[in-house]
Order: C-alpha cells, then structure tokens, then sequence
C-alpha cells in the first residue's frame, strides 16, 4: 500500500480548480505559474481532476491502488511501484502509448498526453518534491496528505 | 430623469499580465462579476455586480485582480455624501427600505479610541505574565451578598449557596448568531473553539441544531420574541438561558428571516414549515414591562430547576441604566448590553446608523447605577457591540463590564471582509449564506483553529497589558477606572465615563 495518500474530503470541495492549476505549474518546466500558463511551451496535463455536479464537487487523482490494474496491463512493464513510497509510476523510457492502463484504470485518472504522444500522464504524488502540489495549495484542506496510520501531515 | 446605468461601488482591475485565465475567479463568485469569454480568451468582469468581498483577489493563483474602490468624483460635499445620494437613487428606483449588514459603519465618536490604560512605573511594580501566574478567569452570574463560614479547625466551610454560575477561561465569548443568519459551518467552528478555549458561545434566536448538541455544554441560548427552536431539550442541553429582547444593530426593531434561507435543516431546528419566512417581533408580545419579564425569567429558571444561569439582552438605549436596574430586580443572573455598533445579518439601514448609544458609555452607566443601587453584585454584565481588540476588551472591562461578546470579530476570523451583503445569502466567505455551493467553503476545522487563536491571541495581549499595570488577576481591573484616561473627550463625556482626563493624576 502506498505509504502517504491522499485523502478526498468532498464535503469542502468547492470546485475552485487551484489543485489542477497547480498540478501543471509543478509538473512544468519553469515551475513557474505564469511561465507556465503564458510561456510558448505547451503545458502539461493537470494529474488532478475536480468531478462535478450540481453543488457536489471533489477532486481526484490516481489512488495508487493496493491491486493496481493498470500495474496488470501495462504491455511494456513501463508502469511500476515505486519500492521507497509505493506510488504508481509510469517510465516515460519504456511507455509506448498502448493505452491499457487508461482502458483498465478504474477511476479514469490516466490520461493521454497530447504532447508526448507515447506517454500516459497519471499522479507520481509529485516524486521530487517533498509535498504534493494540490495538497499543498487547496484553499479549504478539501484534499489532505495521510500517512500510514491515517494522521494527516501538514507541510 | 432617463433610465441611466449605475455608477459601480467598485472597480476589478485585472493585470493582464499576470492573469493567466485559469477562471477561478469566474467559478469562485457568488456575484456573477467574472465572466470568461471563449472567442477571444478573455475575462470581463461587471464592476456593477461587485460587492468588494475580496474573495476572487485572495483566490487568484497569480495575484492579478485588485478591487478598489470607484474613484469616480460624483459630485459629493460634506453634507450630501456619495453614500446618501445612492442610497435615494435606490429607493427612487425601488420604493423601498435599503437593507444592510453588520454594524453601524458611521463615523460616531468611538470612545476606546480615546481612551488610554495605565501602566506601573516606580512606585508599583509591573508584572511579566511569562513568569509570573496571571489569572484572566472570569465567572458569570449571581454573586452573594454576603459569603456565611464556619472554621472547624483547618478547614473552612462556606455555608452560603452560590448561584449557577459560568466559568469562562477568557472574559470573551462569542456573540448571539442564528442559525439561518450564518451557516452550520460558521456556528459549527465557533462551537468548537469555544469548547476547546473554555469560553461560551451563542445561537441566536434560531435553535440549536441537533448536530451541535455535542458543544451545548459550552453554549448559551436565546429565547426571543419568535421562540423559535425553544423546547425543554434547548433549554436542558444549554450551559445558560438568554432573553433576547434587543440588538444593537437594530433597537426596537424585529427580525426577519427570508422564506428561501428556510431550508430543510433550518425549518427542523426552528420548529417551522420549510420555506415560510421566520418573523419575530418586535417586542415579546408576553413582555410589556419589568413584571412580565420576571415571569418569563422565573418560568425559565423553573424549567430548569434553578440549575442555569438565566440572563437577559437589551439593545443600549437613552434609558439603558434604568432598564438595567429593572432587569436586575426581576432576577436575571446576567444583562447583556449591545451597543450602537452591534452587528446584524440584516436591518433597515437607517435603524442601523441611527438608532442606540455607543456601548462605552452604556457599561459606564450601568455599572455606575448599579453600584449607586447596591445591586452591582446581583448580575454580571456582559457587553456586545464593536469590540475590535484585546485593547477595547480591556477597557470594557476597567469601564466596569464582566465580560465580552465579540461577533463581528469571530466573523472576521472565519474569514469575512465586512462587505456588508450578509442579507443577500450570497456570502462568498461561507458565513453568512444557506446555499450548498458556499457554505461548504468555510471547513470547521479551519474556522475553529482560526477562532482558537483568536482567543488565545487576545488572552495573552489582555495579560500583557494588565502586567504592564501590575495587576495580576482580571477581578482587579473590574470597574477600576483609575486605570483609564480620557484623551480628546469634554467635560461631559469624561463625566459620564468616570474617568479622568489624560495628564490627571489620582
């Protein structure tokens, strides 16, 4: 099981969208907001999806799922656990854009990146960085970072 | 006079620049302002809809929206402001009475600005409350005449029975809020920092919900002239009763709650048909003089079996000391005494601005006639109205009050930017609206850690300062008006203040 989760609190979602605004800001190369936005690059896919409807909102990213079926399906063995903190990755090296994991994926939380055609886009809990990026920046702690034993971490 | 547009309160300035159209703006407000335009990728924004909240610019990833005032100079003088001039084009327009929320906004003379504390120097020594201990504990209620004992060795017995009284850890609660005038996520973070930092909080007159139960140990509720939400479990659960017969914001006048804020929730817990507007009175239609009242009071304490503190809240008015002594003698156990600038969820305008007294000289008055009368120990009082800082707490306190409500600064710590639009339910902050889509942007769990610090923030300022006096307990500033000085005040206003005037010595 992955080590820290993220936890979807819907009940004070409001549907602003500042997770995937700031999912793209940090998966860019500048990491820079208005760089990202106005810069000639094309901007990456946001990992993060705020669902909707009528005055319901949450927003979701990969689950990092315990029995990962996109883990099953993956032609080339590009997507993978990470052995530190049990996240889903995808190998950007070995992807070639068969598709299966956004077939199989249960929550639809793979994308296709119409950048690199090849590579399935998902959530890497921002590997790198020592704070995930929608967590950090959701205005009313609608997502929340936990640890193993459920304790919420704060940055 | 033609059919022109409006001059707009406010201004968005948007720097084109830095917006990079993400459209949170254009998701985040309530208003309609922001609007994004496909064809051309931009984003208008309608200035007339603007009520100057701040919620978009403080949402803005990129900082790129500024709101500002309207500079535009209508021809305004110093008797026939902007504000007046607008406000008869509305009810030209409309016919009707202008509505408002919070607190009266006009420019009246606010005496805690001119008043100054004490502090030691030489002759008596200051006190750090870092090091040394410094008790701001404060109990609300009846206190005896006399305390009767008995000595039998090392032991004392005190024979006298104290009335039911409260204990509050900081002589600030929070002020009388109604369920239906501010959301279950307002009222729900106030609860819990009250519990959690030992103080009370207040519904209102609009019942307490059943999800609330859980704080009724640390909260006080009203009874008023609609009785909503009153029955024996209301009464039961509650750390202490309140007769509301007045609010500041609105003295003599009634309230009315808009059939569409009457949801589901709201119709359960005040007792009425969903969607049926909520109006109480403007008196208790029950209580036409001090006898009535002391039947209410007495009917109350003998519903709960004497076991609750019972109080009663009045607007501060021209006649307020009198009133209070009456009030005392029908048997509350505490008077609440809400100023002039006491804030509302809605009331006509014109009552608002116009009508009450400011609360500094209501508590100098009352605590005086109380005193003159012997009865000063008979109630507590407790002051509402206006209380920005753990300053104006303090000298309300050396003015002679027992405790303070604060509402509109426990609003402003939840989030609200004093927009003055609670009567439309469109608060953008969560507080004061009933819609799904905004109430669920004040997260109790922030509210409260954010009212929390409030609280505790003050406590150690209201330390601070009386250190600086050199007194070590609240008790000893209570009604100790040598501790303050007037600074710009006249003969008058330092006479019916109690104090002296700043380079007066004792």
């Amino acid at each position: 099981m992955v080590k820290n989760k993220i936890i979807i609190r819907e009940e004070f979602c409001m549907g602003c969208r500042l997770c995937e605004i700031y999912c793209i800001t940090q998966h860019s190369k500048t990491k820079d907001i208005i760089r990202t936005y106005k810069g000639k690059e094309q901007k990456p896919l946001s990992a993060i999806y705020v669902e909707e409807s009528g005055h319901i909102s949450f927003a979701i990213q990969c689950r990092h799922c315990e029995d990962a079926p996109c883990l099953e399906a993956c032609l080339t063995g590009a997507m993978y656990r990470d052995e530190k903190t049990q996240a889903v990755l995808c190998n950007k090296e070995k992807c070639v854009g068969c598709w299966m994991c956004v077939m199989v994926c249960p929550f639809g939380v793979i994308k296709i990146d119409p950048e690199n055609k090849r590579i399935a886009s998902k959530c890497d809990l921002c590997t790198g960085s020592n704070f995930p990026a929608c967590v950090e920046n959701c205005p009313n702690e609608a997502i929340i970072l936990v640890d193993e034993n459920g304790e919420k971490i704060e940055k | 006079m033609a059919k022109v547009k409006k001059i707009s309160e406010f201004l968005v300035r948007r720097d084109e620049e830095k917006c990079i159209r993400c459209q949170v703006c254009c998701r985040m407000c309530s208003n309609d302002v922001h609007t994004y335009v496909e064809e051309n990728d931009s984003i208008l924004s309608d200035n007339l809809k603007c009520v100057g909240c701040h919620f978009c610019e403080e949402m803005c990833p990129t900082a790129a929206i500024t709101i500002t005032k309207n500079p535009s100079e209508i021809r305004e003088n110093a008797n026939w402001r902007k504000e007046y001039i607008y406000d008869i084009e509305k009810q030209a327009e409309t016919g009707g009475v202008i509505l408002t929320g919070m607190g009266c906004d006009k420019g009246y003379k606010n005496y805690f600005d001119h008043i100054i504390l004490n502090a030691s120097q030489v002759t008596n020594p200051s006190i750090d409350p870092l090091r040394e201990p410094m008790e701001i504990k404060t109990f609300i209620g009846k206190k005896p005449d006399k305390i009767e004992f008995e000595i039998e060795g090392n032991n004392m017995l005190i024979k006298t029975e104290i009335p039911p009284q409260l204990e509050l850890d900081i002589p600030v609660m929070f002020s009388a809020m109604s369920f239906g005038s501010i959301s279950f996520n307002a009222m729900k973070s106030l609860a819990i920092a009250a519990k959690k930092f030992g103080t009370f909080w207040n519904t209102g007159e609009g019942g307490l919900p059943e999800q609330l139960y859980p704080y009724a140990d640390r909260c006080i509720v009203q009874v008023a002239s609609g009785r909503f939400g009153v029955n024996i479990s209301y009464l039961e659960k509650a750390a202490a009763i309140e007769i509301k017969i007045g609010q500041g914001a609105k003295p003599g006048i009634g309230g009315h709650l808009p059939g569409e804020k009457v949801v589901e929730e709201i119709s359960r817990t005040r007792m009425i048909p969903e969607g049926t507007d909520a109006i109480s009175p403007a008196p208790h239609h029950d209580i036409y003089s001090i006898e009535d009242l002391k039947q209410l009071i007495h009917a109350i304490k003998e519903a709960t079996s004497y076991k609750k503190p019972v109080g009663v809240k009045i607007a501060a008015v021209n006649n307020v000391a009198p009133i209070a002594s009456g009030i005392v003698r029908a048997g509350a156990d505490y008077i609440v005494i809400d100023g002039i600038r006491g804030g509302t969820g809605a009331a006509p305008k014109v009552i608002r601005d116009n009508v009450g007294i400011p609360i500094e000289l209501a508590i100098a008055v009352v605590d005086q006639r109380l005193r003159e009368e012997g009865i000063r120990n008979q109630v507590s009082i407790i002051t509402a109205g206006g209380f920005r800082k753990s300053s104006d707490v303090l000298k309300a306190i050396a003015l002679g009050a027992d405790a303070v409500y604060i509402g509109t600064a426990a609003l402003v710590s939840l989030g609200c930017h004093l927009c003055q639009k609670c009567y439309t339910g469109k608060c953008n902050w969560g507080i004061a609206t009933q819609d799904p889509y905004l109430t669920k942007r004040l997260n109790p769990e922030i509210g409260a850690q954010r009212a929390y610090n409030l609280l505790r923030a003050w406590s150690l300022e209201i330390k601070e300062m009386l250190g600086g006096m050199g007194i070590n307990a609240i008790e000893s500033l209570r009604g100790n008006r040598e501790q303050l000085r007037g600074i710009g005040l006249n003969e008058i206003e330092l006479k019916i203040l109690g104090i002296k005037h700043a380079g007066e010595s004792w």
